[in-house]
């Protein structure tokens, strides 16, 4: 029921922003709802499957890729684009996952770092696709004959896919395999020792984790037709972990309380002056990150485990 | 049933077990006994698959397992319990045994419908409850059970897999005379459909239970034999049971 009621304010924001004339809000809320896409998925192996993965930019950053490749080498359609990028994610979350999936602990997550800052250096040097400059595309993708350049259409298509994936994780969680990953996070050693062959379990996680991080990374491609190599870069993997720790460990709204608050907090700070703190430190947004820290460290403080956890005690 | 030959594993220099060799037959109750540090859970770690067996072999019904992952030696019916109690501590006792028996019921490489659909689940979880003595505590959160019934609950994992060779590492472990004569009276329910490996310091439980006794001290099988053959051998008398009678 809270679902839909979000939904239906979600679905309404837009027609308010435009009747204020805001119609940068509606952008802004895009670009979040895409990171939300992009947090619920890690939350699915971090929150869920307890694999504490430090790489999962690799796939965000892969699906934007391939969208922007297959943009500048003419193919646009997102019907053939956009299944590529989760394609493409899912094949190197398989690969990586196999691999990194063997370790555990502190070593897997230095492992799946490893891996992503690998790509990210690939993605780099890569000067035929915009190397260190990044790569613009012509446009966003098309649908049919139509293209998704509306920024009114592109958000309610954003908002679409996000709540297809939640309704697939609430499903998800909820079934056999979502109760399997649930008793591997309590007790590997007991779910092997019943039966379950663990490793499988994990890496089938691990992928469609991938996957629809691939999906969140065709979707930030298009949201201003441009990729660039830094969402690729380790720092996007810390935030979007940051945004889920924020947001909610192994809840269904953890990624996506966590983007808003996250996105919110860094726009409210460098795009706003607010007066009675400028009077107290006049260059404050010239540190925006510190000040987005500060806060962040009171919420996590607040709210040990997640703002979703927070409200669910309460 | 089980053959083990000799069996062996090492921890760098420290030897755990040491060419073992060992028949569990079909429908016998088997302990195995041993002082403290003497292999006991070592050597049911490399027979249900968690420990590596660096040497020897492992047959179970006639095929080698010895290079079987755990979870495949549990759907060929091996199934094990722990020592140190190890249940799935945030799930209640339902979800615990229902979880168990999912296990072995079809895929569960199955990602939109609702496990709590899934009626003949639960039905059995719930009738495993009952055998174990759980059946009034299927909503609890398994980690807020008493200490006995969190044990009861530690073979109820492994019985809901139904496995053909149950291995017991200390079921008795940490309980006290009441719980302990419950955990007895289960296992020799359970004598009738289901072999038995178990590892126990109880002697008053072992000789009771026991159709073979196996010795096991510093890594090495000592004897094995009918329980009166063993209270009898001079050499696990002074080796072990000596000192465990006269306590």
């Amino acid at each position: 029921m809270r679902a839909i009621a979000v939904f239906v304010l979600l679905a309404i924001f837009p027609l308010a922003m435009q009747a204020l004339d805001g119609m940068f809000y509606v952008s802004l809320a895009s670009r979040i709802l895409i990171y939300a896409i992009a947090a619920t998925s890690l939350n699915l192996v971090l929150g869920y499957g307890g694999m504490v993965s430090f790489g999962h930019a690799a796939f965000f950053g892969a699906g934007a890729f391939v969208v922007g490749i297959m943009a500048v080498e003419g193919i646009r359609s997102a019907w053939i684009a956009w299944p590529a990028a989760i394609a493409v994610a899912a094949l190197a979350a398989l690969v990586i996952g196999a691999l990194s999936l063997r370790t555990r602990g502190v070593y897997f997550i230095m492992i799946t770092l490893a891996f992503a800052q690998m790509i990210y250096y690939i993605f780099v040097s890569l000067k035929t696709y915009g190397g260190d400059d990044g790569l613009s595309m012509p446009g966003r993708s098309t649908v049919g004959a139509g293209t998704l350049g509306n920024d009114l259409v592109w958000y309610y298509v954003v908002l679409g896919i996000l709540a297809a994936v939640l309704y697939a994780l609430h499903r998800l969680v909820r079934s056999r395999f979502g109760r399997v990953i649930a008793a591997i996070r309590e007790n590997e050693a007991r779910a092997e020792a019943i039966g379950f062959p663990v490793y499988r379990y994990k890496l089938a996680c691990f992928v469609i984790a991938g996957a629809v991080g691939g999906l969140a990374g065709a979707l930030i491609a298009n949201q201003s037709s441009y990729v660039s190599p830094s969402l690729l870069h380790w720092i996007q993997s810390g935030t979007l972990m940051i945004m889920v720790i924020l947001g909610g460990v192994g809840t269904i709204w953890g990624g996506v309380i966590g983007a808003a608050v996250l996105l919110g907090l860094e726009h409210l700070i460098s795009d706003y002056r607010i007066g009675w703190l400028a009077a107290l430190a006049p260059n404050y947004q010239d540190h925006g990150g510190l000040a987005v820290g500060i806060v962040l460290l009171a919420i996590v403080l607040a709210a040990p485990r997640g703002i979703a956890g927070f409200f669910r005690d309460a | 049933m089980l053959e083990l030959r000799a069996v062996s594993k090492r921890y760098g220099g420290v030897v755990a077990t040491d060419d073992v060799t060992l028949d569990v037959t079909h429908a016998e109750v088997h302990a195995l006994i041993g002082p403290n540090g003497a292999g006991k859970t070592t050597l049911i770690g490399q027979i249900s698959g968690a420990l590596e067996t660096q040497s020897g072999r492992i047959i179970f019904n006639g095929a080698d397992i010895t290079r079987l992952p755990a979870h495949a030696r549990v759907a060929a019916g091996l199934a094990r319990s722990y020592q140190i109690t190890s249940i799935f501590r945030r799930f209640s006792v339902l979800e615990n045994l229902a979880l168990a028996v999912q296990a072995r019921s079809g895929s569960s490489f199955r990602y939109w419908r609702p496990v709590a659909a899934e009626k003949p689940l639960f039905a059995e979880a719930a009738a495993i409850a009952a055998e174990i003595g759980l059946h009034e505590r299927l909503g609890t959160i398994a980690g807020q059970l008493a200490h006995g019934e969190q044990r009861a609950l530690e073979v109820g994992l492994a019985l809901a897999t139904q496995p053909q060779l149950l291995l017991l590492d200390e079921p008795m472990a940490g309980m006290g005379p009441r719980e302990s004569q419950a955990m007895i009276a289960l296992i020799a329910r359970l004598r009738t459909r289901v072999t038995m490996l178990l590892v126990e310091h109880d002697m008053d439980a072992v000789f009771r239970l026991a159709d073979r006794i196996s010795v096991l001290v510093n890594g090495r099988l000592l004897a094995t034999g009918a329980p009166a053959a063993i209270r009898a051998d001079p050499q696990v008398r002074q080796a072990y049971l000596g000192e465990e009678l006269a306590a």
